[in-house]
């Protein structure tokens, strides 16, 4: 149904194409007459949700078209993870995809890890840790290699396949060098986020930057706490040194960094979330919520044992971190941690297409385009 | 409730006065007849204004002339034109961009499938109704007053000087509630009359029932009355306005730009007896599109239908609405209501005539009749590859001309000759002056933003003296 209502709406911006400028969506939407699944489904990941469109919107609502892309674009976005969700099985947790869940997934690992230490080294759960290995003693470095090594590369095999699947939908195209850049630099600056220019309209007519502000806070928070993981392992492996480190080292530096961007994002973007225009926001308004919630929780209780990882509270700290970090890991590819892989592939779609279409070394089309009547 | 200017409407020219009345340190007001939703008459339909420039900027991509923007206003007018405000205008239409940039509206370069308009027209980025939410925005920030569902009932002027004006604005109980509002100046931009299909058929005759309104049904020249009753000059026949051929199936009001159909070249055109009336390929569509309102308006029932078959389909801009679809003329005819035998004798007549000749649809190319009445000169093409397509063609309504009459200073010109020293018009309500008949694309928002402009300074200059 919502696959309909994005191809009834795209035909009435395909006679207008007054929005041609403010973003992706329309001159993708250009190159076509008619909409398949596949193209909507295409289109739909290509909306970074600005909410320009429905304001400039001559047939927006209460006009008998009812036209609001961002919405039907949002509804039908939230459904393509789903329906290309590898394994099959597994659709259905978009659908519950809810913070409940997430919490009791966190609270249910962290219980499980401080019980099984516990067991096994009760002394350890409550010992402050600054010296080498500290963190070890909790849990053992391999076991936590495997954990969530396991974890995470399950989750990688799951997104990969699921975004694949998405990718052929809309008709086969090969991936380039020139449009995988494009599409780096187009999700790395969010530059379709910005209505054309003017920014975001999030609440109101009135644009802002706010929401591009606070999802690269937390991207790039998120980068640098990737990075942070990484370098740690480089020092374990080839250094070997073990953590925890001391604050002047880049693990920790790119840590903190990471944790606070990882803060201040979520819960601004919870906040413009919130603030959104009724009329925006998708059907599913729970969507996207256990994201935010988990991406917060892990900036947060990173940020919590850093601080606090010389008092007796470590062990407890640790065990919530971790149960965070593998709740983070086994949530990734059935919830809204994907709209980033599926926008970036959208991204890389559209700048194939553009290219082709209008790029330098290829031959311009055959016949120019249809003319349209001046007003 | 007093203010320095009071602003009748909520579109381009009212934002355009209201801001520079304000700039002129001026207190404005407001009053939008439609509700938030629906503000700013035909603005919000708009997607562009005709500026005349001296060099291109990047995204205008030569210079446009004021002689040449002069010669192409002639040609459409046919001199039905007050030459002096028609040469203000686009003098200073050279203005208007950077006005427009300075009070929040971006500009982009000319949409898919409108190059022929990059170097003429300045294309609003996200359209109109964008523009118009900047220019908004600018409005308030200056903090000019605007109230909504606020429409002039009522004029007080004494020997062409405004006093006052009765407006309604919310409800008192059942009926509505009315306010006096004093001012020391008043602007009138409150838009032509094409919504008031009782006007339009005082001048069209019953034909005019069956118009479609391309743009706001807020725009029922009421206020347009008002200043008629009280003395003010009017200039402009009453039936001339900017009409072009839309799809039959838009709805009556409001559907801009989206009904229209790009496929006339490409086919032919019959009326209700199934039989052609007009040459489908004199020209190009863009320079043809606005004289196929009126033709259609002078057939039995105002009504059109192209017809066009498999080799025409994907030569023109996609449609709002779907065609009707045959695999014979015959069915074809008779989903569309038309006499089946007729309509087959028609297109023979037409097929048989049809020179072969090289297609090209980008020039004006060798595809035309011999010996057929009336003869299409381009394109030309036997009517034969199934599957057959018709779209019904209405009249579509954007604006009407007839307006009253102004000045330079924008101040409206009275029955007896003398000029209103406190009473200004801009936009619709005074494009008589310069259209006349005919349309140029993109003038009406140019008409609007420099009589807007010039309304508001002087109004505000009025005030400070």
């Amino acid at each position: 149904m919502n696959r309909e209502e994005v191809a009834r709406q795209m035909a009435v911006c395909n006679a207008c194409r007054y929005c041609e400028g403010l973003c992706a969506v329309f001159p993708a939407m250009e190159l076509r007459r008619t909409f398949a699944a596949g193209d909507v489904d295409y289109l739909s990941n290509l909306c970074h949700n600005c909410g320009a469109c429905y304001h400039d919107c001559q047939y927006a609502p209460p006009h008998e078209f009812a036209i609001n892309v961002p919405k039907a674009m949002a509804d039908l976005r939230e459904d393509t993870y789903a329906t290309y969700a590898w394994p099959a099985a597994a659709q259905h947790l978009f659908q519950r995809n809810g913070f409940v869940i997430a919490l009791s997934l966190v609270l249910a690992v962290a219980a499980f890890i401080a019980g099984f230490v516990a067991v096994s080294d009760p002394a350890a759960l409550f010992a402050s840790g600054t010296e080498a290995g500290a963190f070890y003693r909790v849990m053992p470095h391999n076991m936590m290699v495997v954990i969530f090594g396991g974890a995470f590369l399950f989750a990688i095999l799951s997104i990969a396949i699921g975004v694949t699947r998405f990718w052929r939908a809309a008709g086969p195209m090969p991936v380039t060098l020139r449009s995988l850049w494009r599409a780096a630099k187009d999700a790395g600056k969010l530059r379709y986020l910005d209505g054309g220019g003017m920014g975001c309209m999030n609440e109101n007519e009135h644009p802002n930057d706010k929401r591009r502000l606070y999802h690269h806070l937390t991207f790039y928070g998120f980068l640098l706490c990737f990075a942070s993981t990484s370098t740690g392992t480089l020092f374990h492996y080839v250094l070997d040194w073990q953590a925890p480190y001391p604050w002047w080292t880049p693990v920790k530096i790119f840590g903190v960094l990471g944790g606070i961007g990882l803060v201040a994002g979520p819960i601004g973007l919870m906040i413009e979330k919130r603030n959104r225009l009724q009329v925006l926001k998708s059907e599913d308004q729970g969507f996207g919520a256990a994201f935010l919630w988990i991406l917060l929780l892990l900036g947060l209780s990173g940020l919590v044992l850093t601080a606090f990882r010389a008092t007796p509270a470590m062990g407890l700290l640790l065990a919530l971190h971790l149960g965070v970090v593998f709740a983070f890991f086994v949530t990734m590819p059935y919830g809204k941690f994907v709209h980033g892989i599926y926008r970036f592939a959208a991204l890389m779609r559209h700048a194939h297409e553009q290219f082709a279409e209008h790029g330098e070394q290829v031959p311009p089309p055959k016949q120019p385009l249809p003319r349209q009547p001046a007003e | 409730m007093t203010y320095d200017v009071l602003i009748a409407g909520g579109g381009n020219a009212a934002l355009c006065a209201a801001i520079s009345a304000a700039k002129g340190g001026a207190s404005v007001c407001i009053v939008e007849a439609a509700p938030k939703a629906w503000r700013g008459g035909n603005t919000r339909h708009t997607r562009n204004c005709r500026l005349a420039h001296d060099e291109g900027n990047g995204i205008l991509t030569g210079p446009y002339p004021v002689e040449e923007y002069m010669e192409d206003l002639m040609r459409v007018t046919k001199g039905v034109t007050d030459e002096e405000l028609a040469a203000l205008t686009l003098e200073r239409s050279k203005e208007v961009w950077d006005f427009l940039a300075e009070n929040g509206v971006h500009f982009q370069p000319s949409l898919g499938g409108t190059l022929s308009l990059g170097r003429t027209n300045a294309f609003f980025m996200g359209g109109g109704r964008s523009m118009l939410n900047a220019l908004y925005r600018t409005a308030e920030d200056l903090g000019v007053v605007v109230y909504y569902d606020a429409a002039v009932t009522g004029l007080e002027i004494e020997d062409g000087f405004f006093l006052a004006a009765d407006v309604t604005h919310g409800w008192d109980g059942d009926s509505p509630k009315a306010d006096r509002i004093e001012a020391r100046a008043f602007v009138a931009a409150a838009g032509g009359f094409e919504a008031n299909i009782e006007w339009l058929t005082e001048a069209w005759g019953p034909a005019a029932q069956n118009f479609l309104i391309r743009g706001t049904p807020y725009n029922t020249g009421g206020l347009l009355r008002l200043l008629m009753d009280a003395g003010v000059q009017t200039t402009g026949e009453p039936d001339q306005c900017h009409a072009v051929a839309v799809d039959g199936r838009a709805p009556k009001f409001d559907g801009g730009i989206v009904t229209r159909l790009d496929c006339v070249p490409f086919g032919v055109v019959l009326n209700a007896d199934a039989k052609r009336f007009y040459d489908e390929g004199e020209d190009f569509w863009p320079k043809r599109y606005a004289i196929w309102g009126r033709l259609v308006a002078a057939q039995p029932d105002q009504v059109g239908h192209v017809i066009i078959d498999a080799k025409s389909f994907d030569l023109f801009m996609p449609s709002v609405f779907p065609p009707e679809t045959a695999n014979t003329l015959e069915e074809l005819a008779t989903k569309i209501g038309l006499d089946p035998e007729q309509m087959r004798q028609t297109v023979d007549t037409f097929n048989a005539a049809c020179v072969p000749g090289a297609f090209d649809h980008t020039v004006h190319d060798e595809c035309h009749t011999e010996g057929l009445e009336p003869p299409k000169s381009h394109w030309a093409r036997p009517i034969s590859e199934p599957p057959f397509y018709a779209y019904t063609l209405r009249p579509g309504i954007t604006f009407t001309y007839m307006g009253v009459k102004v000045n330079r200073d924008a101040r409206v010109v009275m029955e007896n000759g003398t000029v209103s020293p406190n009473l200004f018009a801009a936009g619709e309500i005074m494009a008589g002056n310069i259209l006349g008949q005919g349309y140029l694309a993109g003038i009406g928002m140019t008409i609007g933003s420099v009589f807007g402009r010039i309304a508001g300074t002087e109004a505000a200059r009025h005030v400070r003296n």
